[in-house]
């Protein structure tokens, strides 16, 4: 590159003043996020610290009005709806999954993998308005209102559907080809070596999208609210009526105030390890995957 | 009774076909069903007035088409320079070490805690603390934090994705960094960043959890970005479950889901061509 000294340095000096402009974007972000980090952890601490940790899980009881907080009935609703909804996606979502990778012809292909991916843009809350359009009242005629476990389950399992068939399709395609074609040229059947050969060896990338669908189902905050009727009980059936984590915090955050306030927070927290935990598993499990 | 393996072969190959069908009648259902009830109440009033008499569910969804106009065009503003900055910094300037790895660990966690956690952060800083009030821009703020770490992976993985050689032949040439960022890695990133930024529309269209606590969701026309509003999705689960007027709510989930889908095509439309484009080139 030519040019008179002048020249010269003003080009110093933009690559100096735009690295300045990069470096400050960055910090601003990394700090911005840190700080989200720092704050709900502040704001919860005293929740714990005055509660206790033990006694803020396991409480069976959250009034307001008595100020007891315990979060257990809200955890067991999470729990209880995230494994309703894996137990009905997963099969669904790895059987769609194989069905994609090896099973349908080009075409069809062509229309499933769009639809899917249509799934995962619609907004939460329209499922949630479908749920309780749709699925709430075939529950109620099994019993009790309709706003359920089941409810959310059902109205969760589609909306965790696309993260799992995305995720264990591109597993089972990163399978090396000879793998299949050394079980088939052995006489296996296709299903045999799927379920014998390429299965187990995409087993971990698989693991990592029910990971991720899990996160997704925790997180999951309108529509559940929706369709979850959010009682604060222990839910003893399927069909009872429960309340989840997140659906506790948009409910009560806005008139929230003294030690609801931080327990709302220390909530917050409990999310947040929560996901840490299963978002740390799946890298894990991904980086298993890939070697 | 056991089965013969070309009898389990069938009815294993059925199950797969069972289950695409299940996940296509799905979306056809959800979309057919949200599309049946609500297309009726569509018309022109419904998209040119403000909601209007309280809880009766009457008027159109002028008001909350215009919050989420401002919530995005804000969303984008807030998070496009900073995510797409540290994007650059982390895949260009950042060195090799412990704490560059701690950053990008600590972004990607942020990606996936639940909406409503950012939620609580934005409602006691930004509308408590900083007395911003509910409005649409602690709303806006709120978001724009939710969507900063997927800018950031996204634009990172786009530039990493250049390859080597490209920075090497314009360093060789002398050009100093900046403009070797400048006119030769980030033209040829423009897609991915580009589909970063469209990501992150599509979130703020969708997302209701952290707009509740701290948009505030009047029904009025907003008419700066401290007054307090509603988006689309927000004006939806209002509809839903406090006014009770399904249909409107149906009608406004098709104009959410008409929306998502064009967001969606241009996306893939985006991809292709700029796929198209570089072949052409090399």
């Amino acid at each position: 590159m030519t040019g008179t000294d002048r020249e010269r340095r003003l080009r110093f000096l933009a690559d100096l003043t735009w690295r300045q402009i990069i470096v400050i974007c960055s910090v601003t972000s990394f700090v911005i996020l840190a700080l989200i980090a720092a704050f709900t952890l502040r704001e919860g601490l005293p929740a714990f610290v005055e509660i206790g940790l033990a006694q803020f899980l396991t409480g069976t009881t959250w009034d307001v009005a008595d100020n007891v907080f315990g979060i257990l009935p809200m955890i067991l609703g999470s729990v209880y709806v995230t494994l309703g909804a894996l137990v009905l996606s997963v099969p669904l979502g790895v059987a769609c999954a194989i069905f994609l990778a090896e099973v349908a012809p080009y075409r069809i292909r062509q229309i499933v993998r769009p639809a899917v991916e249509l799934l995962v843009g619609i907004p939460s809350v329209v499922y949630g308005l479908v749920g309780m359009l749709l699925v709430v009242p075939l529950i109620g005629r099994l019993g009790g209102s309709g706003d359920s476990i089941l409810a959310a389950s059902i109205v969760l399992t589609v909306m965790v559907l696309p993260t799992i068939i995305s995720v264990s399709e591109d597993s089972i395609r990163a399978v090396p080809r000879h793998h299949k074609e050394g079980a088939l040229a052995l006489g296996a059947t296709p299903w045999q070596a799927m379920w014998r050969v390429t299965l187990p060896a995409a087993r971990s990338g698989i693991l990592a999208g029910v990971i991720l669908g899990m996160g997704r189902a925790i997180g999951e905050t309108m529509a559940m609210i929706m369709v979850i009727g959010n009682s604060i009980v222990i839910p003893d059936s399927p069909l009872s009526p429960a309340r989840t984590l997140t659906g506790s915090l948009a409910l009560e955050l806005k008139y929230a105030a003294g030690l609801q306030w931080n327990a709302l927070f220390a909530t917050g927290v409990i999310l947040f390890v929560f996901i840490l935990l299963l978002n740390s598993s799946a890298l894990v499990m991904r980086r298993r995957g890939r070697t | 009774m056991k089965l013969s393996p070309k009898s389990v072969q069938r009815i294993a190959w059925a199950l797969c076909w069972a289950a695409g069908v299940i996940a296509v009648f799905a979306l056809l259902l959800i979309i057919g069903f949200v599309f049946v009830r609500g297309v009726g109440a569509i018309d022109w009033e419904f998209l040119s007035t403000s909601p209007r008499g309280g809880l009766s569910g009457e008027g159109g969804i002028l008001s909350a088409l215009v919050g989420t106009v401002y919530i995005v065009l804000l969303t984008l503003a807030i998070a496009g320079p900073l995510g797409i900055g540290a994007g650059i910094y982390l895949a260009e300037y950042a060195k090799d070490n412990w704490f560059t790895s701690f950053v990008r660990y600590g972004v990607e966690a942020l990606a996936g805690v639940p909406s409503i956690v950012f939620g609580l952060f934005g409602f006691a800083l930004l509308v408590v603390a900083l007395h911003l009030s509910f409005s649409i821009l602690s709303g806006g703020v709120t978001l724009a934090c939710l969507v900063l770490p997927t800018i950031i992976r996204t634009s990172e993985e786009a530039m990493k994705a250049v390859p080597r050689s490209y920075r090497e032949a314009s360093l060789a040439l002398g050009a100093t960094r900046w403009q070797t960022i400048r006119q030769v890695v980030l033209p040829a990133a423009v897609p991915g960043i580009v589909t970063a930024l469209i990501l992150a529309i599509g979130r703020s269209v969708e997302e209701t959890a952290c707009l509740y606590v701290t948009m505030g969701g009047s029904a009025n026309m907003p008419t700066s970005i401290l007054s307090n509003g509603r988006t689309l999705s927000l004006h939806l689960y209002y509809l839903a479950m406090e006014t009770l007027a399904m249909e409107k709510a149906l009608a406004t989930g098709v104009i959410l889901i008409a929306t998502i889908v064009v967001i969606n095509s241009a996306t893939r439309w985006l991809s292709s061509f700029y796929l198209a484009r570089m072949q052409g080139r090399s």
